[in-house]
């Protein structure tokens, strides 16, 4: 069950995927005020009635490219406080850097579509995002990591620094990683300490999701 | 089988063409013998019917006619050693209701009429006086012992007359029968095969129209390709992520017991049904590739891999959308070999445009000896380019590195 009931606003074109969504959010007790099939509509909709979060469809009608993404953007450029999640049929790290650099302070989230069905998973995400976490899907972090895998700093990480890196790269806490391997919070955050100095980031715990995918991305 | 004539007389007459020429002008007499009866049929039949308006229709089917007869002449060129090219396959159904489009088959027929009406009697003469004459000149002292052969001005009476005869003539009716018939074989097949051969200007409007037909079928294929990913995409694969939600949501509703552990079961059975049909649709022409374009797309391929891969594609704009497919399923089918075959510790893919062309490179540091074969999906993707003029090469010395590369036209239109 969610922290609290939240109110939000669905851009999704498909009408399945759509009753899926709604059904899920609605069992787990928030309220889908307005649900949109184009970026126009959800633009339409927050500006009428300001809901807790949004959640959108990267590609949606006339275009079927981004025209969630860019909805999105020009959402937060008018309500910088109000978290995103975006969701995606296919992992493509192009729409990362619009996400990332879009304005505003408060969580983002980008998913993929087939992560919905895991239903808890779904909503402890949804709930980070909206306090003001960014939440990246697990296949994207694996991706990037795959690509710098071959070169530079990152070369010095030990397997489990990666691990611990990648896990971070989610948007996971120090107590969710040490859950996750297994290890006591105090190895992770010795780990943490040691990624960051190896990296050379600032140990910025608020921000350092964003730290480290600005890091992968590169 | 005119230098025959004029070489060696010796080599000529051992060699096969005399007999080769025999057999040419017997058939012909048969062949045009049986032209000759179908023609007066289709005159006679159609000509007293054409008051019932179905002569009219059997008079029209005389260009047909002549085309079959042209298709058992042109087998019969074989015989004289010529060959020449169908404008269109034989197997083709040729409907006798149909006028014949090409100038081809009025020439066709117009040897067909030649044939029936002159060529055949011609032969049949000429071939019966020349083995007549080889013949009766071989047997004239048996033929003499019953009865007095005359040939020519000799009066044969005797065996004994006719014995030094038989060794002077037949040798010489041999030769002279051999030249003739030669000749007048070499000659008809001439005819025939400038009568019946495609002129240069229709082999080349054919072979255009074929280039054209193999273009439209390439593109039939890539469009048939896009709308069943649509299809797929559209349909099945969100009526599949709304399953999973659904059983997602169930897990959360079924009290715990062997029902919960069902429902797990289910899901897991739904995701993984899901992935395999994300595994075809990517195979058909995946949906990044549509909305994203070629960098987007052969960079989730690449991050795929087991095996690091550099992907450094640049390009102002996009490329038309045949060329962009084919140009990522060079890099997705590469790389699958890479991955398989290469023994390689690191790939990269490059693509750049150079003047009107798309240019695409995967090379990696395995240890070479690649092909492009049969039976490697590189093979229909090489029809693909030829058809559009594009060039598919790999360079792969043992010991590597092999390089993968792909040349395309920008644009797909001839």
């Amino acid at each position: 069950m969610a922290d609290r009931a939240l109110r939000v606003v669905l851009a999704e074109d498909s009408a399945l995927l759509r009753e899926g969504l709604v059904g899920i959010l609605e069992h787990a007790g928030h309220q889908v005020v307005a649900t949109a099939t184009n970026a126009d509509e959800l633009i339409a909709a927050v500006r009428a009635d300001l809901p807790n979060v949004v959640i959108t469809d990267v590609r949606m009608p006339p275009g079927h490219s981004d025209e969630g993404l860019r909805a999105a953007a020009e959402i937060r450029r008018d309500h910088p406080q109000l978290p995103i999640l975006v969701l995606s049929q296919y992992v493509a790290d192009a729409y990362l850097p619009a996400l990332m650099d879009s304005a505003g302070t408060a969580g983002i989230g980008y998913l993929l579509k087939d992560r919905v069905g895991r239903v808890a998973d779904f909503l402890a995400s949804l709930d980070q995002v909206v306090n003001g976490e960014t939440v990246v899907d697990p296949e994207v972090v694996r991706q990037l990591l795959a690509r710098r895998g071959d070169d530079g700093p990152l070369s010095a990480l030990t397997a489990r620094e990666r691990e611990v890196l990648g896990l971070m790269a989610e948007g996971r806490t120090n107590g969710s990683i040490a859950s996750a391997l297994f290890v006591s919070e105090a190895a992770v955050r010795k780990h943490v300490g040691s990624i960051f100095a190896k990296l050379d980031l600032g140990d910025d715990s608020d921000r350092r999701v964003t730290a480290v995918l600005t890091y992968l991305r590169g | 089988m005119w230098s025959a004539l004029g070489g060696n007389p010796l080599r000529f007459v051992t060699s096969a063409w005399p007999w080769r020429s025999l057999a040419y002008l017997f058939t012909a007499v048969f062949v045009g013998l049986l032209a000759l009866v179908a023609f007066l049929i289709t005159i006679a039949v159609g000509t007293v019917t054409i008051p019932l308006v179905i002569g009219l229709f059997i008079l029209g089917a005389a260009p047909a006619l002549g085309a079959r007869i042209a298709v058992v002449e042109r087998r019969r060129l074989g015989l004289m050693a010529e060959r020449i090219p169908a404008l269109f396959p034989e197997t083709e159904p040729q409907r006798w209701w149909k006028r014949p489009t090409d100038p081809g088959s009025w020439r066709a027929l117009g040897y067909s009429v030649l044939l029936a009406l002159v060529l055949w009697l011609v032969d049949a003469v000429v071939v019966m006086v020349v083995v007549a004459t080889v013949v009766v000149s071989a047997i004239s002292p048996l033929l003499a012992h019953y009865d007095t052969v005359g040939m020519l001005w000799w009066q044969l009476d005797t065996t004994r007359e006719a014995l030094p005869f038989a060794i002077i003539a037949t040798p010489v009716s041999y030769v002279l029968g051999a030249y003739i018939l030669t000749a007048l074989a070499a000659a008809q097949s001439s005819l025939a095969r400038i009568l019946l051969s495609p002129r240069e200007e229709e082999l080349e409007a054919r072979v255009t129209e074929l280039r054209q037909s193999r273009l439209q079928l390439v593109d039939a294929f890539e469009t048939e390709r896009k709308r069943i990913e649509r299809d797929l995409h559209d349909g099945v694969q969100q009526r599949m992520v709304a399953l999973t939600m659904l059983l997602g949501r169930a897990e959360l509703e079924v009290p715990d017991g062997a029902g919960l552990a069902l429902v797990r079961q289910a899901h897991g059975e739904a995701e993984a049904a899901l992935a395999d049909l994300r595994e075809v649709v990517r195979g058909v022409h995946p949906r990044v590739l549509t909305d994203l374009g070629l960098a987007a797309a052969v960079r989730e391929v690449a991050d795929r891999m087991p095996l690091p891969v550099r992907v450094d594609i640049t390009l102002a704009d996009r490329p038309p959308a045949q060329v962009e497919a084919a140009a990522y399923f060079v890099a997705s089918e590469g790389l699958a070999n890479v991955a398989k075959h290469a023994n390689a510790m690191s790939a990269s893919i490059t693509g750049w445009r150079r003047d009107d062309s798309l240019v695409l490179v995967v090379s990696d540091d395995g240890n070479g000896g690649a092909v492009v074969g049969a039976g490697t999906g590189l093979s229909g993707l090489l029809t693909r380019l030829d058809a559009w003029g594009g060039t598919l090469v790999v360079t792969s010395p043992d010991g590597g590195p092999t390089e993968l590369r792909m040349e395309c036209p920008w644009r797909t239109e001839p």
